[in-house]
């Protein structure tokens, strides 16, 4: 069964990478947070990127999602680069994410959190919205049905409309990833989703990036210090130290190189 | 959860109920008020309209403002202006008003709103301070009159209404009070006012979401001003004149009060703040001629400490013990 699996992905013709990070330097204030990182996600791949703490990967998600600058370099998302994309330009492209240390809007419900994500779907402005037009009925239609889908995915239902801030961690931490993918995305990227989840959780949540990937056809970029999780469900595993790049293959060449076995042991 | 299905079913519907009762309450008010009386509920209707613009602002947005009293005086100079040297009719001045006040609230709004932190606050103080100097000018003398402020004629009710020109200056205010409830319930449920509320939860999740942060904090600025800009013309017509010192400071630190006291955040806030605006002072007024003010500070204390969430916040408190205590009765 696996090798059938392999033998497509072996046969396919050679694509062109997602996501290019070229050189990317990012320093505060004399901390070198990244230090000329370079890697690339090829399309419909789950990459994992792990590293001690302070190693520079939250710092490597606000890069992609602008909200760092970094001093050199250059990220190319689909061969474009993201120099002259705001912020807010992100979500347009494809690229959706969840935050390490949750960044839900406290006011809202789940449900309404969710709703939030499918924001950059929708066109609707200010004159269509004071009327309420049809259109705006529409999207809105559409928004809760897609939404309420998601829920059901992510067992989210039952709590759709309490308030997010009344969850448990581990659940709010399924919020982030449902508003995520609320959004369409052709880019997922995760920061340490199965953080503050059981072991058996941690169980699910591989199968539920797999399933998401393959049905939703995304593109993962997987922040996790829970190495059996990366290590199962990663193609590729790309390795930060001190903001610099220490490994990038696979998950078994990954965690045979010596100077992430170093990272480690030395870190603790 | 059909729990929470069968819920939200009760709730919509005696949310139509309560927005229908007040309705008729507000349309039948006029026939049991003193001509004083129906005045002073016509300034509340203003204010409310004032309120709702800020709340979208400070409520809604998480942005404070503590010079609105601005965008209320160049309303109301907008409308006295264009009535008494243009002799435009007094109904059509109103909505130019607010476009004026959305305009200069974009352009003030866009400057403030590139620094981050409090710049607005602090701008906004700084407009507040300055505009009533600036109407006292000598260069706008032509059109504000300086000092001696402008009149204006009270309009009588049109088409032959059987109402006094208090009575029909209400219903005017009242029909601008319910537009302006209309489009603020439209806007704030739809994807536009959920981005107003996620940008005050969380800037940099909402921008990641493909809000642009920047653009919809500026526009509700000016959303708000225009809000704000139309209640000042209203008021204009109410009350006939409009003079400089009508807008001090202390009138933009009052709707500031008024809103968190009403309820800040929801819509119903600004009708309690509103309220409150009106009948308080006079309240302390009638208590003590001599320290009127002294007696208003003393009850925003009072009001502040003893509801924190606002009129709104007690009002739901006994709503909700009044439907819950036959619920719990019948599950015991
Ligand atoms: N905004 C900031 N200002 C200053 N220093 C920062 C900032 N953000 C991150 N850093 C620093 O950059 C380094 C990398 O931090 P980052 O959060 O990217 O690490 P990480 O790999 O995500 O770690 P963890 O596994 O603990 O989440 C750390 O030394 C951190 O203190
Ligand atoms: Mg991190």
């Amino acid at each position: 069964m696996t090798d059938a699996r392999s033998i497509p992905s072996q046969a396919a013709p050679p694509r062109s990478a997602l996501l290019e990070v070229e050189h990317v330097t990012v320093r505060f204030s004399g901390l070198l947070a990244l230090n000329d990182v370079s890697f690339s996600v090829q399309e419909g791949q789950i990459c994992g990127l792990i590293g001690p703490n302070g190693a520079g990967k939250t710092t490597l998600f606000n890069c992609l999602s602008r909200h760092y600058h970094y001093t050199s370099g250059d990220i190319r998302y689909r061969g474009r680069s993201l120099g002259p994309v705001p912020s807010h330009g992100i979500a347009r492209l494809g690229m959706a994410r969840s935050f390490q240390n949750l960044a839900l809007f406290g006011s809202m419900s789940v449900l309404e959190n969710v709703r939030m994500g499918a924001f950059a779907r929708a066109r609707s402005g200010y004159l269509q919205n004071l009327f309420r037009t049809a259109t705006v009925r529409a999207e809105e239609a559409a928004t809760q049905r897609k939404s309420q889908e998601l829920l059901e995915l992510l067992d989210l239902t039952q709590v759709a409309h309490e308030n997010v801030g009344d969850l448990p961690f581990g659940t709010q931490k399924r919020v982030e990833i449902a508003r995520a993918l609320a959004l369409e995305p052709t880019m997922l990227l995760l920061d340490e989703p199965a953080c503050g989840i059981n072991h058996e959780e941690v169980t699910e949540l591989a199968g539920l990036i797999r399933r998401v990937r393959d049905e939703f056809s995304l593109t993962v970029l997987l922040v996790e210090h829970h190495m059996s999780l990366v290590m199962s469900i990663s193609d590729q595993v790309v390795a930060l130290n001190f903001g610099a790049v220490i490994a990038d293959g696979t998950p078994a060449q990954v965690q045979r190189n010596p100077d992430v076995i170093r990272a480690y042991l030395g870190g603790a | 959860m059909p729990a929470s299905s069968s819920q939200a079913l009760p709730g919509s519907r005696r949310r139509t109920l309560l927005i229908g009762a007040t309705a008729v309450v507000l349309v039948l008010l006029p026939v049991l008020l003193t001509q004083y009386q129906t005045f002073q509920a016509t300034m509340i209707l203003l204010y409310a309209i004032a309120l709702l613009g800020l709340n979208m602002l400070v409520g809604y947005n998480g942005q404070i403002s503590i010079g609105h009293g601005a965008f209320f005086a160049i309303g109301a100079y907008v409308t006295a202006i264009l009535v008494s040297s243009f002799g435009i009719p007094y109904w059509a001045t109103i909505p130019i008003a607010g476009l004026v006040c959305l305009v200069i609230g974009i352009l003030f709004g866009i400057p403030a709103l590139r620094l981050e932190g409090h710049y607005l606050a602090l701008a906004t103080f700084g407009l507040a301070l300055a505009l009533p100097q600036i109407l006292k000018l000598h260069v706008f003398e032509a059109w504000t009159k300086g000092v001696v402020g402008i009149f204006v004629r009270k309009p009588k009710a049109p088409f032959g209404l059987p109402l006094t020109a208090d009575q029909w200056l209400y219903y005017f205010t009242l029909f601008f009070l319910a537009l302006a409830f209309l489009f603020a319930a439209n806007l704030l449920r739809g994807r536009i006012g959920q981005a107003m509320i996620a940008i005050r939860d969380q800037p940099a999740a909402a921008a990641s979401m493909g809000v642009n942060v920047s653009y919809y904090k500026t526009m509700t600025f000016g959303l708000s001003a225009l809000y704000t800009g139309v209640a000042g013309a209203l008021s204009a017509v109410v009350v006939q004149f409009v003079a400089p010192d009508s807008f001090s400071l202390h009138l933009s630190i009052s709707f500031l009060l008024a809103i968190v006291i009403g309820g800040l955040g929801t819509m119903w806030g600004a009708l309690f703040g509103a309220v409150f605006m009106v009948v308080v002072p006079n309240l302390a007024s009638e208590i003590s001629t001599a320290a009127p003010w002294a007696i208003y500070g003393v009850a925003v204390i009072i009001f502040m400490y003893v509801m924190p969430t606002g009129l709104v916040g007690l009002v739901r408190k006994i709503w909700n013990g009044f439907s819950r205590t036959p619920a719990a009765g019948g599950a015991a």
